[in-house]
């Protein structure tokens, strides 16, 4: 009997330390191959409209995931990151006013991220001091938070001030005063003046966003303690570890990021629409693991996060330019998605022992 | 003799109270999912109609909530092994086209037509019980993916040439139409598949393994469990829920079409918890299942009747689950 159990066996060493250590590595490399085959299929990808087009059509799917990978490395699932982006989506268009001004696009902005981390607040709260489970939670949250965006905005529609869309999804260039280089640029200035060009403003906005949020929060104590909660609750308690404080907190964030997202995707529709949130639930997650983000908690980050999301988004590209069959596109990008997301999140290929697997 | 005797006299007289109490997780859980139609079918009649509590509409409910119970069957006995089926939409819908391309709307190829389904089921069941047992996937991820793939090859084969859509006529009177006039014969289907999955999850050694895996995987492999196999038989289990249950929506519908497997997969999941099986896995009683199911139509039901805005459905019914976790779905309180 116990000969028949495989407790010895065991994958080759070096491909295990690769696969375990370098998973937010191989979403890069992915990311690259994938930009690869986008180039050779279409020498013109790399012009600044093909590219800000892309980065906007990645951009609510990068802050999609970013939600989902807050919560992902607390050992949680967020499933209400969709219909928080429609919510954010539908609060958005009914408080913008077409007189407002300035001021008014401001207090937008404020007024939505702030309800958004408070939505994710109350998943927090619940999952915690309710002591129960996150996939449970949010699927109910969910439900009331779609009803909210329906309440909200029973029709698609409502007002989003053009300039707002234009800050959001256009190139930097085109955003700066017209001969701010001088008439005629030379030197350094035609440089910087050709660089702006090619950016595109919510490529900033993703580095702003990462810089002033992210990137603090992952060095701050309560970051480190994410991850010690997601890597083991029980080992990150006895050391100490304020747990409540934060898996309450990765909701938090999370609702931040999806309110980000919802922000991010009324700029590129300009309008409102109860049911735009949707997909990006289930695609959410699909990228979290792409990146290279465990499941089970600990490990990964929102670096292979927005690699996972550029990547999910040249599919299409992809498949487009390789002219196939639009009747196959949705098979081929299932197949892809399917292959890559099983790759990455196999445990077969980062454990030692059969046993380890069925932890 | 003697002994029991004493002990009789000195506990005082167990109040319905107390055996409440005393009950274990899993029969209370189903005391208060069974309480909660019971108040469901009460308030509806009290301030919604007094129609609601009427036999025809009941059974009308039953009927549609039939549906539901078939895919929540299977669904409960992955979510008891510790995963869980995100593929259900499109298990369904494939199922569903495919078959209803093979009966072609006659009525003597209805056996090809389920034997079709079936097969469907049997290989996306064998494809997430292999990827979860021997790959090692995790299951919300594996069958995300497959979902994907599913709907692709859906749209690949409805969409380069439109096939025979309609249902045959049988098939439409099993899902629509009832027996002696009062009965349902899509909830008698219902039962039959409550009978069988009650008899496999309760009366089985399968069933005995399945709760195994839930509680402890490795625990249970250690102890001559073959674990993978557990796991490959609840997906395939599912799957072919899944895809009768596709049939029967067709059949309810008239004919096959794209994207009608999506409004079933989370009312599933919710059905399941709502009746009091851990979503962790390990626990759980199928008659909770059923209740759970019964609770999510009722509410629909309740809500359509009012015909309060979609926006209050959503909210209500994210409540309700909210609520029905609250009473029982806690974890016991720990120093993590």
């Amino acid at each position: 009997m116990m000969a028949r159990l495989q407790t010895t066996w065991r994958m080759p060493d070096l491909w295990r330390y690769t696969l375990r250590h370098f998973r937010v590595g191989i979403a890069f490399v992915i990311l690259f191959v994938l930009l690869g085959i986008t180039v050779s299929l279409n020498p013109r990808f790399f012009t600044p409209a093909v590219l800000t087009s892309t980065s906007n059509q990645s951009m609510t799917l990068v802050f999609a995931g970013m939600a989902q990978t807050t919560v992902v490395i607390t050992g949680g699932i967020d499933l209400s990151v969709g219909p928080l982006i429609s919510m954010s989506n539908s609060l958005a268009s009914t408080l913008f006013s077409e007189t407002g001004g300035a001021f008014n696009m401001i207090v937008v902005v404020v007024v939505v991220l702030v309800v958004a981390s408070l939505a994710g607040l109350v998943n927090g709260l619940i999952v915690v001091y309710g002591r129960l489970q996150p996939i449970i939670v949010t699927l109910a949250t969910a439900s009331i938070y779609s009803g909210i965006a329906l309440f909200l905005r029973p029709q698609p529609g409502g007002f989003v001030p053009d300039v707002y869309g234009d800050l959001l999804t256009r190139r930097v260039g085109q955003l700066l005063p017209e001969g701010l280089f001088g008439e005629q640029p030379a030197g350094i200035a035609a440089f910087f003046e050709s660089l702006f060009n090619f950016i595109p403003a919510s490529f900033i906005l993703l580095i702003v966003v990462l810089l002033v949020v992210w990137i603090p929060f992952r060095r701050s104590q309560l970051g480190m303690w994410v991850y010690a909660v997601g890597s083991h609750a029980g080992a990150a308690y006895m050391s100490g570890v304020n747990v409540k404080l934060a898996r309450i907190s990765a909701y938090v964030l999370s609702g931040l990021f999806a309110g980000m997202g919802g922000l991010f995707l009324t700029a590129q529709t300009l309008s409102g629409d109860a049911s735009n949130g949707e997909v990006f639930t289930l695609q959410s997650i699909a990228i979290v693991v792409l990146g290279g983000t465990s499941l089970f908690g600990g490990s990964g980050g929102v670096a292979g996060t927005i690699a996972g999301a550029f990547a999910l988004r040249l599919i299409p590209t992809i498949l487009f330019f390789a002219r196939v069959n639009p009747l196959q596109q949705p098979l081929w990008e299932g197949a892809v998605i399917l292959l890559a997301v099983a790759a990455g999140a196999s445990r077969i290929f980062t454990v030692r022992r059969w046993l380890d697997m069925m932890r | 003799m003697r002994q029991e005797g004493l002990n009789m006299a000195n506990t005082p007289k167990s109040t319905l109270r107390d055996r409440f109490s005393n009950m274990d997780r899993e029969n209370r859980s189903v005391v208060i999912s069974f309480s909660m139609i019971i108040l469901l079918i009460v308030f509806g009649t009290l301030f919604i109609t007094p129609n609601f509590a009427s036999p025809t509409f009941l059974t009308q409910q039953l009927r549609i909530a039939s549906f539901l119970g078939i895919i929540a069957a299977g669904q409960m006995a992955v979510i008891l092994t510790g995963n869980i089926d995100l593929s259900v939409p499109w298990t369904l819908n494939l199922s569903a086209v495919i078959a209803t391309s093979v009966m072609a709307g006659q009525d003597d190829r209805l056996i090809l037509g389920i034997a079709s389904a079936v097969g469907v089921g049997v290989i996306v069941g064998l494809v997430n019980g292999i990827g979860v047992a021997y790959l090692r996937i995790p299951a919300m991820v594996l069958t995300l993916g497959v979902n994907a793939v599913l709907k692709g090859v859906t749209v690949v084969y409805t969409g380069s040439a439109p096939q025979f859509q309609q249902t045959p006529e049988l098939l439409s009177k099993a899902a629509t139409e009832t027996l002696f006039g009062f009965l349902p014969i899509a909830v008698i289907l219902w039962a039959m598949v409550s009978l069988f999955n009650y008899l496999i999850l309760s009366r089985s050694s399968m069933g005995r393994k399945t709760y195994a895996v839930g509680n402890n995987e490795i625990a249970s492999y250690l102890s001559g469990v073959k674990t993978s196999r557990v796991l490959i038989m609840v997906f395939i289990l599912s799957a072919v829920l899944n895809a009768l249950a596709g049939l029967l929506l067709a059949g309810n519908a008239g004919r096959s079409f794209n994207e009608m497997g999506d409004p079933y997969m989370l009312p599933a999941i919710a059905a399941v918890v709502v009746g009091g099986t851990s979503i962790l896995g390990g626990s759980g009683k199928y008659m909770g299942t059923i209740a759970g199911v019964i609770i999510v139509r009722l509410l629909d039901g309740a809500l359509n009747i009012v015909q309060v805005p979609a926006a209050t459905k959503d909210i209500t019914f994210g409540l309700v689950i909210l609520l029905m976790l609250f009473l029982y779905g806690r974890a016991e309180k720990v120093r993590e």
